[in-house]
């Protein structure tokens, strides 16, 4: 019986350990390919006006709710929190390609990475509205 | 209801607390929402001035009139991003904390300290010579036991109408260059 207990207490301790590993692991964690999370986090729009998208995703941003973090019109990135009762966190980077631009949006929940798609298009919905342009699949 | 089905119902709840799962962003969170218009009627203004730097260098003062500290600042995307912290000890909760310890003997943790952020966003409007300003203000509440006990956005109409006052007189001064 004794040894029953040792062995159940040993083989617990040794779960406990390889979940401590793991919690390094997480630093290039993710749980779904680049291609998936890219197909529903990036978007492209019909304008070469990589300033006016920039402002149109910062006006977005606050109509959600966010207060902007920081904003790199150069690199092309803004990202911004909305705090109600939880804490959402907001990376989007605006970058030219060809005769287009692309945005791209990544979320963070609590502790959480946002991969569902339904949070993502209901973003570019407003974003949508915001710009007048239609938000179209990043195509390659 | 019979044991199975009880246990039907509590499995899921046990198994989320031993994984430790917490629920996922809710749907609306990033959807525009009939509050929306209100909300950007009463957090922004447009000013007479095609000159955006000089709104900016107003705000500027505005925050550091408030006591904050500016956190960013990038001018070709007309940002501002400043906080402070602050105490959050309200009279009503300490009174109600002391009440349950000489009533029940139970320690309450009171709110203590606040993290206040604020962001300010301007945006030119060519046609018209106009800037359109627009602020948000956010804020952590943490309790006497160093947890969270707030974490929200502050959307009363009064904070915002208050921020403009002073911003409409800093626009006032820095065009008057006192």
């Amino acid at each position: 019986m004794a040894i029953r207990y040792i062995t159940a207490i040993v083989l617990g301790s040794l779960l406990l350990v390889n979940a401590c590993n793991n919690s390094q692991s997480r630093v290039l964690e993710t749980s779904q390919s680049a291609v998936q999370l890219r197909s529903f986090q990036a978007k492209q729009f019909d304008t070469k006006d990589k300033e006016f998208m920039m402002r149109s995703v910062m006006a977005t941003l606050q109509d959600l709710g966010f207060v902007i973090d920081d904003a790199n019109m150069l690199i092309g990135t803004v990202s911004a929190t909305k705090l109600d009762g939880y804490a959402l966190r907001m990376t989007v980077s605006i970058r030219p390609a060809a005769e287009k631009t692309v945005v791209r949006a990544s979320a963070n929940y609590n502790d959480q990475p946002v991969e569902d798609p339904v949070p993502y298009q209901r973003f570019y919905e407003s974003l949508q509205k915001a710009t007048f342009l239609e938000a179209n699949d990043v195509i390659g | 209801m019979n044991g199975h089905q009880k246990l039907g119902r509590i499995a899921p709840a046990i198994a989320c607390l031993l994984l430790g799962c917490a629920p996922g962003i809710p749907t609306e969170a990033l959807q525009i929402n009939p509050q929306t218009l209100a909300q950007r009627e009463a957090s922004s203004r447009s000013y007479d001035t095609g000159n955006e730097g000089e709104i900016l260098s107003a705000s500027v003062q505005v925050l550091q009139d408030l006591g904050f500290t500016i956190d960013r600042t990038a001018a070709d995307a007309g940002l501002v991003t400043a906080s402070k912290q602050r105490d959050a000890t309200e009279g009503g909760q300490v009174a109600a904390a002391v009440a349950m310890a000489v009533l029940f003997g139970v320690y309450m943790p009171v709110d203590d300290n606040q993290l206040i952020r604020a962001s300010i966003v301007t945006r030119p409007i060519e046609e018209s010579k106009k800037t359109y300003v627009r602020v948000a203000f956010q804020r952590i509440v943490t309790n006497t036991q160093g947890q969270t006990s707030k974490i929200e956005s502050l959307n009363d109409p009064e904070l915002y109408a208050s921020f403009f006052r002073n911003l409409e007189q800093a626009i006032y001064l820095e065009g008057e260059k006192v």
